[in-house]
Order: structure tokens, then C-alpha cells, then sequence
């Protein structure tokens, strides 16, 4: 646990040659360690730094500000469970309230065995499907008392590993463009001239 | 437990189709709509061939006379935005805004779950359109199926020669690089998307400049849309300008994706058409929402996102028309619509949504900063009882330090109240202070009286002198 291991150097230099300017790959490769760690490590801010050219205080600065990063390590299971108008409009406190009974923490605590963290979070962009939470990202919708318990249920049992990873990964999936297609990021300052197909004429 | 209560629709939760025209949400009803196999064999890539086989200048003429408007919120249109870039300076970027948090909105996370390559071909056209060498795809942080999904299509894309080089063996080549967020709400502000697309902490930048389309990414001329609006282009590359503008009013044309959300019978995400329906089409129509639950009666709805001052019935009749729902003293904003009914709590529904914008305030403006955890503060207490009337009047007090002047609302009249147009002044950066105050004072605005009844219970305590 700590710095960067090999595969995810490689992963992050990719990532890098995406952007004209390095320091724009900082979110995505501290995305990449809270995948790698469960949290975000002060090695692996330091290794970021190091990799973009930033010191590990500004990557520090740059993270600190989102609410995704974790600088301790968090429940195996993150629950944000939606807090917003709409959610409230349709009981999100009352589930809340269930939910904090049920695991017996508040929001925010982690259960002693460390699978679950609680956390109030704002509109997740399902509002017609209120009240809505999320596990590690994932959504459950219209979310009852009973379904709630089922939910704690199957994460209890280990029911939902392949759905659901582990907290730190968010998408399953990641871009990756092929060499021989890429166009290539250029610095900025070294770009003079348009771009060639404004030039008056149909590109097909 | 992933239920889709609509029934009808599994593969797209929320959304309910209808007999309407459709230009974003034509692919939902199949199961395989975010597969490239499903998207060529329904029309895909053809608006991307069509622009290509005309001059860029005549794509970005197309765009302007269809007067695409901005789906983000300002609704400012997307041909004459383009065209703010200034002559001769090289590169130019465009950012694509998936951030969508705004309260109450939910409709681009459909669409990049749904339908990935629309949106990635509506990018390619405006890179086109507009001279922009390389596209930044930015996707809210907490939206992981969305991630997968465009991830998956861009792969699928690059793969089969419509993204990067020389695009369908064309002099056209551009990339399209997929970023994500890590969750702050200010972050959809385009100033602050741009902030942190350069890896920086995402706080708006000062105005002016006011447009990113002079100095955004890197100092560089740099176009922000929104998923909607970019969503739209393929269709309209494939069917023109005239075919867009039959639908809808002519200075509201096409169609919009609207969320609405709470009190309703069907809650659901509507593509609707832009200009004619209105709020009670949408709220009562057989095809959208069929009424307020139970039969309640409707107490009051948010028109556009969190951020819009409240409409009543009395605006049940105002159509989906930005100047009219300006004129009514409010803003269509992001297509939200929150519905309220007889048995809401109002001072507790103003409070969740002022605590959403003093939580997300970044911190850089005073006003803000301080102003929106003070109205939270001062608005909990009352919601708690311990409130007193001079904390009414220091609610509206503190709003003034961060909006002066009338702040605008909707007509009432049973209370008497005229309406005051949207927008506003502000002495903040951005709109997240005005937005912690636009609830409270709505709420305050139209259902004092609940307020009071709150407050009074307080006041009875007897004033006792230290001694006598
Ligand atoms: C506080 C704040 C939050 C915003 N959030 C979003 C958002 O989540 N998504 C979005 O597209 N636009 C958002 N906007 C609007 C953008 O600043 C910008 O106007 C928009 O992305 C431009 O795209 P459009 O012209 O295609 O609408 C927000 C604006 C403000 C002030
Ligand atoms: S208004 Fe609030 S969120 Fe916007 S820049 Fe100022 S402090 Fe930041
Ligand atoms: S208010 Fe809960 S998802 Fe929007």
C-alpha cells in the first residue's frame, strides 16, 4: 500500500499522453490509487505529483477538494444514500434514519467489521427515482425499509461481489486509444496553425 | 430492487416514451441502444457523414439556423456560442459538461448510459462545425454505469475509424478523451469544469472574460456544452434545420428532456416539445405525469432545477418557453421539474435545497461562503422551532448581501403578490449563492404564514427581566 505499482505506472503514463498539459491526468491517476488502496495514501499523492509535475501538496490541494477522495480507508461498501429534495420529498430521511438503525452507525461511521460506510449525499441524478442511493456508484432506486435490509443482506453474504467492486473502483471499463488512431496530444504553445479541414471544402 | 416502477420502459429507468417526436431518446427502447452494432443499424454516424460531405462553415450555418439552445441551464444557442471563438487562434478545445447535479435533474446521465454514440457523434460534428482539434469528455465522478458505457462506445469508436485520425478517411481527426470527476457540484459551472480539467481545485474563475470561448482550457478558445445539446446535433446534421425548427416555437425549437420528479402520480423523464408544452400538460397530461399523488392538491414546483425560484398554479399555464418563464419570475433551467404537494412541509423541502448550495459552495466568494451557511443555519433553527420572527426577516436580510435588490418570484394572486422577472443581481462569482437563497426565499415569499406559525410558538415564551 503506497506508491503506484508498475501496471498502474503504465496505466497513468497512458492516461497522461491524453492531455496536452500533464497536470490535467491529476483526477483521473488519484482515481486510479483510490482504486489501487481503497483510499487515497499520502505515497501515492507524492508518486502522482512526481508523475504530472506537482508537488504532493498540490495534489493534496486538488484533492481535498472532492468529495470522492478518502484519506482514511473507508468500508469495503460505500452507501451514499441521496439526501436532496426530491428524495426528501419521498422519505430519504425516514430511510436514513432505517439505514442507521439497521447498521447501527451514524452517518459518516463505518461498521466494526469494516464493510459498510454510511454517507448522506446530494442529488445523484435520479430524482424520478426517489428516494435513490448508491453503493460504490451503483444505483438501487425507489429504495424501501425492506429493500434497504435486503440490500445490507446480500452485501453481508457476499451476494453481490461481481456486481458491485470494491470501493476505490468506479468504472469497470476504461478508454483506451489505440496508437495508430490517436491524433496525439500537443502542448498548446506548440500549435500554429488551424486545424486542416477548415479549408473552405467538403472533408468527404 | 433495481426496479423500474414505470414497468413499461426496463431499459431506461425513469423514462417514459410516447406519441411525440423524438431527437435524444429515439434509441431507448432497445435493450442494446448504447451497442455501435444498434446505433448503425438505427441511423448512427449518418448525421456525422452528411456534415462531413459539406465545408465546415455550412455545418456550423446549419447549426446556427436551428437555433440549438443550450440544455445546460443558461439555454444560450449553441451556433451563435461557437461563434464567440476569436479568429486565428489555435488550438480550440471543446469540453463536453456531464457533470449534471443540479437538484432535480436527471436526463444526460440517460443519455450517456443510453445512448453513448449520439452523444459522441453530436461531438465529432461540433469539433467539425467549429474548428476544435480535441474533445474532453467530462463525466460526473459518481456516475459509474455512464463511465463504463461511454468508455465501452469510444472504444467501440476508435475502433472502427470514427474517432481519432483522418475520420472515415477524411482530412477530419480528432480525439475524443473521456475525463471524470470526482464529486463537487460547483465543478458543472464551465469556468470551474475547466479549472478542473487543468487538475485544479474546481472553483469558477473571475468574469470577465465571460465566455471560455475567448480563454478557457489552457488559455486556449475552448467551447463548453452541455450532453443535451450536443446530443441533439446528429439529427439535425441528418434531417436540417428546417426539419428542427417544425418542431417546437421558433424561439424555442426541437424538443427537451425534462425530469419531474416528487409529488407527481408517474415521476418520470419526458422528452417533451420545446416552446408549446407546459407545466400543466406536464403535470396532468394522460402521456406525462397524470396528476398529484393521491389527488392532493398541488402546493408549489420547482420549474428548473434547484436554483429557480418556485411557480404555483397560477404558472400552471406557462409553456416551455425560456422568456416566458423568465417574464413569470423564474427560469427553465436544466429541464428539473420538482412537484409539491397539499401535505409538503415547506420550510423543511426550502431547507434541503438551501443546504445543498451552502454544502457546495466553494468557498471563494464571501458572500457565498458565509451568506449560504448562515441562511442554513438560521433556516434549521426555524425548521427545529427554536426560530424567532426577527429570524424571518434576517433570512431575507441575509439574501439581500448576496442578491441586492428584488430578487425575482412568481406571481400569486390569492396573496396579492405581482411577479418580478428572472434573473437577477448578484455579488458573487457564480450562481450557487444566489441559488441557497432562491428557496428560501420563494418559500418565504408565498408560504410565510408557515413560517410564522413556527416562529410564534417561540415568541409566547415570556420575556422575564434578569430581576425586578
Ligand atoms: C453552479 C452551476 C452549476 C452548473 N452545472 C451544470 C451541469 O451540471 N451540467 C451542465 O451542462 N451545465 C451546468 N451549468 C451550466 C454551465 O456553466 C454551462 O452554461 C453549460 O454547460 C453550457 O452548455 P450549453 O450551452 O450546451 O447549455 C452549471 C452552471 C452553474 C452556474
Ligand atoms: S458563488 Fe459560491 S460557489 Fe460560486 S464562486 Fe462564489 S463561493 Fe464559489
Ligand atoms: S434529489 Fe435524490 S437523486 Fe436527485
Amino acid at each position: 500500500m503506497a506508491r503506484l505499482t508498475e501496471e498502474n505506472v503504465r496505466l497513468a503514463r497512458e492516461i497522461i499522453s491524453r492531455y496536452p498539459k500533464p497536470r490535467s491526468a491529476t483526477i483521473p491517476l488519484l482515481h486510479l490509487a483510490q482504486e489501487q488502496d481503497g483510499f487515497v495514501t499520502n505515497e501515492a499523492m507524492e508518486h502522482i505529483g512526481e508523475l504530472v509535475g506537482a508537488t504532493s501538496a498540490e495534489v493534496y490541494g486538488t484533492a481535498s477538494f472532492y468529495e470522492m477522495f478518502k484519506f482514511e480507508p473507508v468500508g469495503k461498501y460505500l452507501i451514499n444514500i441521496c439526501g436532496t429534495m426530491s428524495c426528501a420529498l419521498m422519505g430519504a430521511e425516514e430511510l436514513m434514519h432505517h439505514a442507521e438503525a439497521r447498521l447501527g452507525i451514524h452517518m459518516g461511521g463505518t461498521t466494526p467489521d469494516g464493510l459498510i460506510t454510511l454517507e448522506r449525499a446530494e442529488c445523484q441524478a435520479a430524482c424520478t427515482e426517489a428516494p435513490c442511493l448508491q453503493v460504490n456508484y451503483r444505483y438501487r432506486f425507489r429504495v424501501t425499509a425492506e429493500n434497504f435490509d435486503t440490500l445490507v443482506d446480500q452485501l453481508q453474504s457476499g451476494a453481490l461481489e461481481g456486481e458491485i467492486p470494491a470501493h476505490g473502483t468506479v468504472a469497470a471499463v476504461r478508454q483506451h486509444i489505440p496508437a495508430d488512431k490517436a491524433v496525439g496530444a500537443i502542448a498548446p504553445e506548440d500549435v500554429t496553425e488551424g486545424p486542416a479541414w477548415l479549408d473552405g471544402k467538403a472533408a468527404l | 430492487m433495481t426496479s423500474n416502477p414505470g414497468g413499461t420502459w426496463p431499459h431506461a429507468p425513469g423514462y417514459y416514451t410516447g406519441d411525440r417526436p423524438k431527437i435524444v431518446t429515439s434509441r431507448f427502447e432497445y435493450e442494446d441502444s448504447y451497442t455501435l452494432q444498434r446505433y448503425e443499424a438505427t441511423d448512427g454516424y449518418k448525421g456525422l457523414r452528411a456534415a462531413l460531405s459539406k465545408p465546415a462553415a455550412d455545418v456550423h450555418e446549419e447549426v446556427k439556423n436551428a437555433t440549438v439552445l443550450g440544455r445546460g441551464g443558461a439555454g444560450f444557442p449553441a451556433g451563435n456560442k461557437w461563434g464567440l471563438t476569436p479568429q486565428g487562434v489555435w488550438p480550440r478545445y471543446l469540453v463536453v459538461n456531464g457533470d449534471e447535479s443540479e437538484p432535480g435533474t436527471y436526463k444526460d446521465r440517460l443519455l450517456m448510459e443510453r445512448d453513448p454514440h449520439q452523444l459522441i457523434e453530436g461531438c465529432l460534428i461540433a469539433c467539425y462545425a467549429a474548428g476544435l482539434s480535441r474533445c474532453f469528455l467530462y463525466i460526473r465522478g459518481e456516475m459509474a454505469l455512464a463511465q463504463e458505457r461511454v468508455a465501452a462506445a469510444l472504444n467501440e469508436a476508435y475502433a472502427a475509424g470514427y474517432v481519432g485520425k483522418n475520420i472515415l478517411g477524411s482530412k477530419f481527426s480528432v480525439d475524443i478523451v473521456l475525463h471524470w470527476g470526482a464529486g463537487a457540484y460547483v465543478v458543472g459551472e464551465e469556468t470551474a469544469l475547466i479549472e478542473s480539467l487543468e487538475g485544479n481545485r474546481g472553483m469558477p474563475r473571475l468574469k470577465p472574460p465571460y465566455f471560455p470561448a475567448a480563454i478557457g482550457l489552457y488559455g486556449q478558445p475552448t467551447i463548453v456544452n452541455n450532453v443535451e445539446t450536443l446530443a441533439n446535433l446528429p439529427w439535425l446534421a441528418r434531417n436540417g434545420a428546417a426539419a428542427y425548427t417544425a418542431i417546437g416555437t421558433a424561439t424555442s425549437p426541437g424538443t427537451r428532456m425534462v425530469a419531474v420528479s416528487g409529488h407527481v402520480k408517474r415521476p418520470g423523464v419526458y422528452e417533451i416539445i420545446n416552446g408549446l408544452t407546459t407545466f400543466r400538460d406536464l403535470l396532468y397530461g394522460e402521456e406525462f405525469c397524470q396528476g398529484i399523488r393521491n389527488d392532493n392538491e398541488l402546493k408549489a414546483f420547482v420549474p428548473g432545477g434547484g436554483s429557480a425560484p418556485w411557480f404555483t398554479e397560477d404558472q400552471l399555464d406557462v409553456a416551455f418557453e425560456g422568456p416566458q418563464a423568465g417574464a413569470a419570475g423564474s427560469m427553465l433551467g436544466s429541464g428539473a421539474v420538482m412537484v409539491m404537494d397539499s401535505t409538503t412541509d415547506i420550510p423543511r423541502a426550502a431547507l434541503t435545497l438551501t443546504r445543498f448550495y451552502a454544502h457546495e459552495s466553494c468557498g471563494k466568494c464571501t458572500p457565498c461562503r458565509e451568506g449560504g451557511t448562515w441562511l442554513e443555519r438560521i433556516l434549521s433553527r426555524v425548521v427545529d422551532g427554536k426560530g424567532t420572527d426577527a429570524d424571518l426577516d434576517q433570512l431575507l436580510e441575509v439574501g439581500q448581501s448576496i442578491c441586492p435588490g428584488e430578487f425575482p418570484h412568481a406571481s400569486n394572486a390569492k396573496l396579492g403578490i405581482s411577479a418580478v422577472p428572472f434573473p437577477y443581481r448578484m455579488n458573487t462569482i457564480c450562481f450557487v449563492g444566489p441559488s441557497a437563497y432562491a428557496p428560501v426565499h420563494s418559500a418565504l415569499t408565498l408560504f410565510r404564514s408557515e413560517f410564522e406559525a413556527r416562529v410564534t410558538k417561540r415568541n409566547l415564551i415570556p420575556v422575564t427581566a434578569v430581576s425586578q
